[in-house]
């Protein structure tokens, strides 16, 4: 059958069920279908979409490439990216916590229960954790928590204790607390609000967590801030830390070259692109933004 | 079931549907089966390590993409000692494209790249964002002529010469091109563009200018693949808004013997494959056999047209 020429979607893509033709892939075009999808507090969303198990491969710090359907009848070009925030095999589901930033985010945060969605992935490398870490520390901050929300079920699978430190601007908009808790993470709250989340708060936090032996590793996202805080702690104290960054991202596979971010290694700079070598990196050779 | 092979000069494509230079790699084996393609495109490769343009590398407009990569690459013998190989552990012919910004340089690059595990080269003469005598020569008909006559006398490797939708007279440029040796022509690049941003009145790509890419250029491209068609000999690959099987269809009815896609492959991943499945069932409902049966099968000369109608219909 040929396709509607309006028809956003590929005769090639994988809905639920379907025998997949190509069984060596990694990564897949699928037509998902909305579970649920509705808002957590005032900026964010969560939205479940079932899909073909194939898409249930993914693993913490990877994300998806959505393609966002439109907000007001106009075309939207790219997909947009994002981390997998949960995957829910027993039910066949991918999830992802979503702020509206603009008419991608805006066209998702439409989609109903019922229908359909158009998401390709798991995409890129994840966050990756080594036998000898014990006790691990994620900072996040906003979205950047949804992306490391899913590496507490990874710690928790392998035994590794989780200190999250929560950034936020004010307490109403703290996000997936008790997901962490519910993944037996110990969580720490910074506020803007009550001024907790600035630096030299959040740095006390933190060598307390080294002193008591329970900073193995930093996990961090979604502020350059605590980015370059965890940097200098780690250079520090010498602890490994890994940062998943974001970039304005085209095919996602590689190819293109358009989401490219500065590293330094060894003394040089290098570009390096997120949607293939990360969008988790080492986090001391991480330029920042 | 149809019979999709099409010939492109010597080399033989399994069907007519290739990636475009730039928005593809071997790295898409990890979604589709490469080896279902006409032909595998590599990015475009310079002699030296580039970086390439600063970011922001691309933007949304209301009518398709704005990009400027800036052909970053890790240089020509990276890409003969690692690259290359990546590519031939598939079937389907390589197109090695490339790009100088001297004539002399260009030469001698496709003359070292003229290896046995490559199939074709692709001199991409028309990177938008370069100007006319530094590898954007496909402006011009003299700079096209000397360049591709340069190249030609440096491989025997099929030579196929990416023009530019920028050029004012495509025709001219595309008959040089043929006359300095060129195997095929491969119709057309991106067309040179700006996006300017009303909250900060800053330009929105790092590069400034960009390459437009969107489906809505492809009546424009088409009409130079036809135009084009109807005064060369050699085959034309089409390039340039394809986003579903119609569009192949209508490429080949314009002239072209295959075409390349880009933007529809950032859109849907796997839409590659579902074009060839879907030519094929576009075929074989039709009774179709082969599916050169539709180059150049455009109905130009009976038209319905309403006869009182007084104006003539324009070339
Ligand atoms: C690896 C990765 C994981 C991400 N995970 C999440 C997540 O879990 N939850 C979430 O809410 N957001 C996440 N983002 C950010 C998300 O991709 C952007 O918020 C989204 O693309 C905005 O699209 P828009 O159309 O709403 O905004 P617009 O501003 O209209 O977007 C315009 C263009 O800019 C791009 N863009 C805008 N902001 C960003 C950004 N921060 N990063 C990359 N591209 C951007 C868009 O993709 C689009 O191409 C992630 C980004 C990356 C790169
Ligand atoms: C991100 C991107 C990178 C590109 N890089 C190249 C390139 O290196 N060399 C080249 O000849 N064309 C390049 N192009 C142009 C494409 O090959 C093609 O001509 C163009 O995208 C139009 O086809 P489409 O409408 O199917 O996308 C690039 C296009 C895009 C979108």
């Amino acid at each position: 059958m040929t396709l509607d020429p309006n028809h956003n979607y590929s005769n090639a893509a994988l809905r639920i069920g379907d025998v997949d033709r190509y069984p060596r892939r990694r990564v897949g075009e699928f037509i998902g279908i909305v579970a649920s999808n509705a808002g957590v507090n005032d900026e964010y969303r969560h939205i479940v979409v079932k899909v073909h198990e194939q898409a249930l491969k993914a693993y913490a710090g990877q994300m998806f490439h959505l393609l966002c359907p439109s907000p007001d009848g106009a075309e939207v070009w790219m997909r947009r990216p994002m981390s997998v925030y949960r995957v829910d095999k027993a039910a066949g589901a991918v999830e992802f916590l979503y702020k509206i930033e603009g008419r991608g985010t805006r066209g998702m945060g439409k989609l109903q229960p019922g229908d359909e969605f158009n998401i390709a992935g798991p995409l890129g490398a994840g966050f990756k954790l080594e036998p000898a870490w014990k006790n691990i520390v994620v900072l996040g901050r906003g979205v950047g928590l949804a992306t490391l929300a899913p590496l507490s079920q990874l710690a928790a699978e392998q035994g590794v204790g989780v200190t999250a430190i929560l950034s936020a601007r004010h307490q109403g908009v703290v996000m997936s607390k008790a997901l962490f808790e519910e993944l037996g993470a110990r969580t720490v709250t910074v506020l803007d609000s009550d001024g907790t989340s600035a630096v030299e708060n959040v740095e006390r936090v933190i060598e307390e967590l080294i002193a008591a032996r329970k900073a193995d590793a930093f996990f961090t996202c979604g502020s350059n801030r605590l980015l370059k805080l965890t940097q200098r702690l780690g250079k520090k104290h010498n602890i490994p830390g890994q940062v998943a960054m974001e970039q304005i991202m085209v095919c996602g596979f590689g190819a293109c070259y358009v989401c490219m971010r500065t590293f330094e290694v060894d003394g040089k700079r290098v570009l390096r692109r997120v949607c293939r070598e990360g969008p988790v990196f080492n986090m001391q050779e991480a330029v920042g933004w | 079931m149809v019979d999709l092979s099409v010939k492109i000069g010597d080399i033989t494509l399994q069907n007519p549907v290739q990636p475009a230079s730039g928005a593809f790699s071997w790295e898409y084996n990890d979604v589709i089966d490469l080896n279902r393609l006409g032909a595998l495109v590599a990015k475009t490769i310079c002699r030296e390590p580039r970086l390439g343009n600063p970011t922001p590398r691309m933007a949304e407009t209301e009518a398709g993409i704005i990009q400027s990569i800036g052909l970053p690459g890790k240089g020509i013998d990276y890409f003969i000692a690692h690259i290359v190989p990546e590519y031939a552990k598939f079937t389907p012919p390589l197109v090695v494209s490339v790009s100088s910004e001297t004539i002399e340089d260009f030469a001698a690059l496709a003359e070292e790249l003229s290896v046995p595990d490559v199939d074709v080269i692709e001199a991409n003469i028309s990177c938008p964002t370069r100007n006319s005598t530094g590898g954007n020569f496909a402006m011009h008909e003299d700079y096209t002529r000397d360049c591709i006559k340069a190249i030609r006398a440096k491989t025997k490797k099929p030579l196929w010469v990416k023009l530019s939708p920028n050029a004012g007279d495509i025709v001219s440029i595309a008959k040089a091109a043929e006359a300095a040796g060129a195997d095929a022509l491969v119709i057309a690049n991106t067309f040179l563009s700006l996006k300017i941003r009303t909250d900060n009145f800053r330009p929105a790509l790092g590069n400034k200018f960009g390459g437009l890419v969107s489906p809505a250029l492809k009546p424009i491209v088409l009409r130079m693949v036809y135009q084009v068609a109807k005064q060369v000999k050699i085959p034309i690959i089409g390039i340039g808004g394809v986003t579903k099987a119609e569009d192949v269809v209508e490429y080949m009815l314009a002239g072209a013997s295959a075409v390349g896609i880009g933007y529809a492959g950032f859109r849907n991943p796997t839409a590659l494959i579902s074009i060839i499945d879907d030519l094929a069932a576009w075929c074989d409902e039709r009774g179709i056999t082969k599916v050169t049966e539709l180059i150049g099968a455009v109905r130009d000369q009976d038209m319905e047209t309403d006869t009182l109608a007084a104006a003539s219909v324009g070339v």
